[in-house]
């Protein structure tokens, strides 16, 4: 209902028009349909998911196993936990042009793009999930002789899931914001060079559809996520709705 | 029942100042609440109100608060139809209701604030108010720094300073501790003493009811009825431990329990 | 963490980190890494340079604007959503979607909407910055105990009494979060619209930089806007602190 409320708005929007640069609902949506059946943009979103994924399965690695090894260890967390705690709070887009340099205009360019913004919230979520997990279920492992192994596998490690998985979700959400930011910035390629050829060449219709897709599919994959996590790992939100 | 009224009313020895008459409340979710409840409450008792558990008590007390609109029926408070919350009538909740970001004094002086009185006369009744309650010295702490006895003594006072004629209270004592509770009963029963108040009263406690009350009122279960209306003047004994351990008094407590029990009875079988 | 039963505060890692860092630029190992020092030096002098001050004073004024249109516009907005459901149904998917999308991709829209200029950098930094000031307040407003609400009530408030001096009063802890994880995304908000622009503010002097191999002046650009992005946070966080205990009374 609200979606067909909001697209009603862009469309009057369209027709009267508020500028010339600002194409109807129908025609962004017409030119989304020649887009889609010329092939051009499911071809550019393959190119832009290409780095996203391998960017996103590095986080992924390397941003649990840190956040993990900081919430377990004082010392590490001491030496580590700042540095992201400033990546997070900073604008590490300003370091994009920077990697440019060193690794070129590439693919590895763009991966490291979207590692950089994804990284420092799933480490920063994982650490803070096992940092805080609950202390009288350690210590119910502990009073049963666990020993740490099972400590961390059986109690800290489940008893984080939840957190760490939406950390997940966020560096998901994150990982888009760096590629979208690298494709527009280090070379126009996928669905930045969707955007970038027709704003070039005045498609405003095609621009709109491009961009629109983008920003509609990162949404969906990640509301996708958090369905998942709700599934998986929330049982005390899934029983929410049913009669008490 | 309309005469059973008359009858309490009159053993009372006042007329009423608010007057039930009609009550009935249906929830959006179907739920009906209250059916029909005529009720009198006479001018400076103090009525309780015992029933099972969500038999309706709390949303009574929010219709004659005028917090909630009644689907039929009217309250009528000293002659006037009840539209919505008025300053004659004061309310303490349950869960005390204080605002976090003020302090003691702050909080009893409130309602006196959304009125648009000035900063002075706040400050008077508010500290005249703390000292009756016994929270001298505790003006300017915060909530949070005080225990629940003393959180609801902030909610009383702040329910008096408005110097409304009706006190609506909520289960005020059930969130305190059994010997705060004790003492706050007799603090109760003396401020009630000093200024002429009315009070409507629900609580879980039969106890309670009976050694505060002049009169208890008895609702059935949901939707909520009145069932009984039990007339418990204790007056005349002076002593706190005289009046729990009289004779009247333990019959009246059995009695109610008696009548209390067939719910409970009724719901095991069902 | 403790060295010789010395406790020593996290954040002091970072100058082990600093350390580092400077024994890497010594050794020259990356071009791309000047000893720290060097960094600190070019900092100073960007303060006391005249086109540094342009540039900051052209990023700040759009932050500010950018900033102050998102906290005006997102807290009643907030507020409305938490308190009538209608406007929620129909705005809350939206708000939810824009918190997490990838916000970068409408700034083309917004450079040939509103230009190569300023506005463009304001709407980036509203943009960025609204959303999650919209989702905090209102789930601060919907988490305001009940009960407050009928003790105002009670007690003969006003409408505007009501929101005044209860609601927005209970919900500031919420307020506070979503101003400063607003204004966390407004700084890169203004970041990334000004590289993309790259003719205004600190975006000019990133790309003059980076394109003439300045690494010591580049990084002191990026130091000197990471300092201010987190002393404006800390600041936030300040306030938040002092609110702390309402957390506390909600339990
Ligand atoms: N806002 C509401 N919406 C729908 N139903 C409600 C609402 N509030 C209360 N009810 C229902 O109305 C009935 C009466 O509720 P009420 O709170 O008045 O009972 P009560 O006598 O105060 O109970 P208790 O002794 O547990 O406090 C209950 O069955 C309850 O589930
Ligand atoms: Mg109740």
């Amino acid at each position: 209902m609200s979606i067909a409320l909001v697209c009603g708005a862009w469309e009057i929007a369209g027709r009267v028009p508020i500028s010339l640069a600002f194409p109807s609902f129908f025609d962004t949506a017409a030119a989304f349909w020649r887009m889609t059946l010329d092939g051009s943009l499911p071809i550019a979103f393959l190119i832009t998911l290409h780095p996203l994924v391998i960017g996103i399965g590095i986080s992924i690695v390397f941003g649990v196993g840190l956040g993990v090894t900081m919430g377990l260890s004082r010392g590490f967390e001491w030496l580590a936990a700042p540095v992201f705690i400033v990546m997070q709070a900073a604008p590490m887009a300003a370091l994009i042009p920077l990697i440019t340099f060193v690794y070129g205009i590439g693919l590895t360019a763009k991966v490291l793009a979207v590692c950089l913004l994804a990284v420092p919230v799933v480490v920063l979520n994982s650490y803070a999930a096992v940092r805080n997990a609950n202390p009288s279920l350690v210590q119910m492992c502990r009073s049963f002789q666990g020993t740490r192994l099972q400590q961390i596998m059986k109690v800290i490690i489940p008893d984080a899931s939840p957190v760490i998985f939406a950390g997940l979700r966020l560096g998901v959400a994150a990982g888009f914001i760096g590629i979208v930011l690298a494709e527009l910035l280090i070379t126009p390629t996928g669905i930045g060079d969707l955007i970038t050829y027709h704003r070039a060449v005045a498609n405003y219709a095609e621009m709109y559809a491009s961009i629109v897709s983008i920003v509609v599919f990162s949404a969906v994959i990640v509301s996708l996520l958090e369905k998942v996590e709700v599934v998986l790992l929330r049982p005390e939100k899934r029983i929410k709705g049913t009669p008490e | 029942m309309s005469d059973q009224v008359a009858q309490a009313a009159q053993s009372a020895g006042s007329d009423p100042i608010v007057r039930v008459t009609g009550i009935s409340k249906r929830y959006e979710g179907g739920v009906q609440a209250l059916e029909g409840v005529d009720l009198d409450f006479p001018e400076g008792r103090l009525t309780s109100l015992l029933g099972p558990s969500g038999c309706g008590k709390t949303t009574l007390l929010k219709i004659i608060a005028g917090l909630l609109e009644p689907n039929a029926g009217e309250v009528q408070v000293a002659g006037r139809r009840v539209t919505g919350p008025g300053p004659e009538r004061a309310f303490v909740f349950q869960d005390f209701a204080l605002l976090p970001w003020a302090t003691v004094t702050r909080n009893v002086a409130f309602g006196l604030e959304l009125q648009g009185i000035s900063k002075a006369e706040r400050r008077e009744k508010a500290r005249h108010y703390i000292r009756e309650v016994g929270l001298t010295g505790f003006e300017d702490r915060y909530p949070h720094e005080l225990s629940g006895g003393m959180r609801q003594r902030v909610g009383l006072a702040r329910a008096m300073a408005v110097d409304a004629d009706v006190l609506l209270m909520d289960e005020p004592f059930s969130a305190v501790d059994e010997q705060t509770r004790r003492k706050f009963q007799e603090d109760l029963l003396h401020l009630l003493s000093v200024e002429k108040k009315t009070v409507i009263f629900v609580t879980h406690s039969i106890e309670e009811a009976v050694y505060l009350s002049s009169q208890v009122v008895l609702l059935s279960r949901r939707p909520g009825r009145v069932s009984k209306i039990i007339p418990t003047d204790l007056g005349g004994l002076e002593s706190p431990d005289a009046i729990r351990r009289s004779k009247r008094y333990l019959d009246t407590v059995e009695d109610i329990w008696g009548m209390l029990k067939q719910y409970l009875l009724e719901d095991e079988i069902k | 963490m403790k060295v010789f039963g010395w406790r020593v505060p996290m954040m002091f890692s970072l100058v082990v980190w600093l350390v580092v860092w400077e024994i890497i630029g010594q050794a020259g190992w990356m071009f791309l890494i000047p000893p720290f020092t060097d960094v600190l030096r070019a900092s100073f002098e960007l303060l006391g340079s005249e086109s540094f001050h342009k540039s900051a004073g052209v990023t700040l004024s759009a932050f500010a604007s950018g900033m102050g249109i998102a906290i005006a516009a997102g807290i009643p907005l907030g507020v409305l959503m938490g308190r009538v459901d209608a406007v929620d149904r129909l705005l809350g998917m939206w708000v939810n979607v824009f918190v997490s999308a990838p916000l970068t991709a409408l700034v083309p829209i917004i450079m040939i909407l509103f230009g190569f200029g300023q506005t463009t950098i304001i709407v980036t930094v509203m943009l960025f910055a609204i959303w999650i000031i919209v989702l905090d307040t209102r789930a601060g407003i919907r988490s305001v105990n009940p009960s407050l609400i009928d003790m105002a009530r009670a007690f003969c408030a006003s409408r505007f009494q009501l929101y005044t001096r209860v609601l927005i009063l209970a919900a500031l802890p919420e307020i506070l979060a979503g101003i400063r994880l607003g204004l966390i995304r407004g700084v890169k908000g203004v970041v990334i619209g000004q590289l993309l622009v790259a003719i205004i503010g600190l975006g000019e002097l990133f790309e003059l930089y980076s394109r003439n191999f300045l690494m010591d002046k580049f990084w002191a650009v990026t130091i000197l806007l990471f300092a201010f992005a987190i002393a404006a946070s800390s600041l936030i966080e300040m306030l938040e602190r002092r609110v702390e205990y309402y957390a506390g009374a909600r339990g």
